[in-house]
């Protein structure tokens, strides 16, 4: 231990180096989130504010939206990651990076390209309109919005579970399919108990982010509010400053609780493993 | 079957961008690419939103800059701390990724918003960008910092008389200079995109680029927001496919 330390220069030194991003944070983050935790207790206080039925409602869409999501963005990324991880085929490399690409795009644009796809002049409704007579228009409505963040949730899942099943060994798969194993038992027996903790952490990220998401919600315009949403309505157009807070809080700990499940569930599923 | 998948999510994902590229050059969307293709729109956009693409480079590059300095000497401080106390500040620096944005925008305004003309300048963005992308220089730097064996090597320097100056600047930051990269190559990709924080924290006298994005999908014909689109994607992807390339390249 002393060693340790001493080689990394004195504790005062230590100090100096982590004081600017801490001075940082504690002026910019921690004391601005500490005023909205007190502002929730003025006017009609949190309660009042959590379970007004627009506040409860748009709670309830955005958990099922977010938990929704999770579940379906880590069950198709477990397939096409672990895919991506056994196989080589020529185009490999590219088929990833275009996977793995749109994890930088903002919620705005990934709503703007749902409206491309499901919107009004979109290429859904043109494809259904040539074939059955009839335009089939989903982007403003709960489906549009699932699309969205499945879209901007794929490219993690993808990148997380990938390298999780690269670091997998193949030979134990192999060995339980010359055991005389079936397919779908070397899923269930090999392959999703070595890829666990990668599908908890990555359907982790993902509940967060899409709970805390606000540029899908916002560009398409939905009927079904989010509560990024809602907070943004009460804030600018209510001057609603006492239940923005509130409902801030409200969502900043509901997907604290969530993370904090999730990496206690990662960590055992990897104690086990 | 997983082929199969894997082909239709890859579809999903890039289907939509190919699209949105070819609306963006289309004379017009409604009657097809039949109508011709044009550069009009490209220009319409330009003479409308340059502003706030020049904002958006100019607070990524800040943004870069600040986290460079901020999150670099607070990695190695951190990786070279072995406390619990350690442990909870990197907990602590990593937080603002897991509060939403609008949350923590909403506290920056009500603390902050009223202190002289900060609310209306670019650094009150600045400020909320440097808060949500450090974790991701911290992280970044921090795996490489774990990850070598530069203990050694620092103990090494120190043996044959190397000073703390010379140790950091001659060993430590040309033994984590890839995760240096990959952090600030993550940092400007994500100031570039950030929707989340900045909608609240932008003013009319501090539109970035994606708040333009939002205000031309709000207001104006879809090739003008699919215009504009394509010129975001112009704009983000070389930092993404840097990003990618250096990762396979020090996965190697």
């Amino acid at each position: 231990m002393a060693r340790r330390s001493e080689s990394a220069g004195p504790f005062l030194l230590r100090a100096a180096l982590l004081a600017p991003a801490l001075v940082l944070l504690l002026a910019f983050f921690l004391l601005p989130l500490a005023k909205l935790a007190m502002l929730g207790f003025e006017g009609q206080g949190y309660w009042a504010a959590i379970t007004a039925p627009r506040s409860l409602r748009a709670l309830r869409d955005t958990v099922l939206l977010s938990a929704a999501v999770s579940f379906s963005a880590v069950a198709l990324a477990a397939v096409v990651g672990h895919f991506l991880a056994r196989r080589r085929f020529p185009g490999r490399r590219l088929l990833v990076a275009m996977l793995t690409l749109p994890m930088a795009f903002p919620g705005v644009v990934v709503g703007f390209l749902v409206i491309l796809l499901a919107g009004r002049q979109g290429l859904v409704g043109s494809v259904t309109e040539a074939l059955f007579g009839e335009r089939l228009v989903f982007a403003y409505s709960f489906a549009g919005l699932f699309a969205g963040y499945l879209y901007f949730s794929l490219p993690r899942c993808i990148a997380t579970i990938m390298a999780a099943a690269e670091a997998l060994d193949p030979a134990l798969e192999e060995a339980a399919r010359s055991l005389g194993a079936r397919r779908w038992r070397v899923v269930r027996d090999v392959i999703l108990p070595g890829l666990a903790p990668a599908l908890v952490a990555s359907g982790a990220i993902c509940f967060a982010t899409a709970m805390g998401a606000l540029g899908t919600a916002f560009t398409l315009a939905t009927d079904t509010s989010v509560l990024p949403m809602l907070i943004y309505t009460e804030f600018t157009l209510a001057t609603n400053l006492g239940v923005a807070a509130s409902l801030s809080v409200l969502l900043g700990a509901t997907t604290w609780v969530v993370l904090a499940l999730a990496r206690g569930a990662s960590g055992s599923l990897a104690a086990n493993a | 079957m997983s082929a199969v998948l894997t082909a239709i999510v890859a579809l999903f994902l890039i289907g939509p961008v190919l699209l949105s590229a070819l609306a963006g050059v289309t004379a017009n969307w409604f009657l097809g690419a039949s109508a011709g293709l044009t550069l009009a729109w490209v220009v319409k956009v330009w003479d409308l939103y340059a502003h706030t693409i020049g904002l958006s480079l100019w607070l990524a590059l800040c943004c870069l800059v600040c986290t460079l300095l901020l999150g670099v000497p607070a990695a190695y401080a951190l990786a070279r701390t072995p406390s619990r106390l350690a442990r909870l500040l990197e907990e602590l620096l990593t937080l603002p990724v897991a509060v939403p944005g609008i949350a923590t925008a909403l506290g920056l305004i009500l603390v902050w918003g009223a202190v002289g003309d900060f609310r209306i300048h670019w650094t009150f963005l600045l400020i909320g960008h440097v808060l949500f992308t450090l974790p991701f220089m911290l992280r970044a730097v921090l795996a490489a910092l774990r990850g070598a064996e530069l203990e050694v090597l620092e103990e090494a320097a120190r043996a044959c008389g190397a000073n703390f100056r010379q140790r950091f600047l001659g060993v430590v930051l040309p033994n984590i200079r890839g995760g240096i990269l990959a952090g600030a190559l993550m940092v400007t990709a994500l100031s570039i995109g950030e929707f989340n924080m900045t909608l609240l924290l932008s003013t009319p006298h501090t539109m970035t680029l994606p708040v333009g994005l939002a205000d031309s999908y709000a207001s104006m014909r879809l090739e003008v927001g699919s215009a504009f689109t394509l010129v975001f994607l112009v704009l983000l992807v070389p930092p993404l496919v840097a990003m990618q390339a250096l990762s396979e390249r020090l996965g190697r």
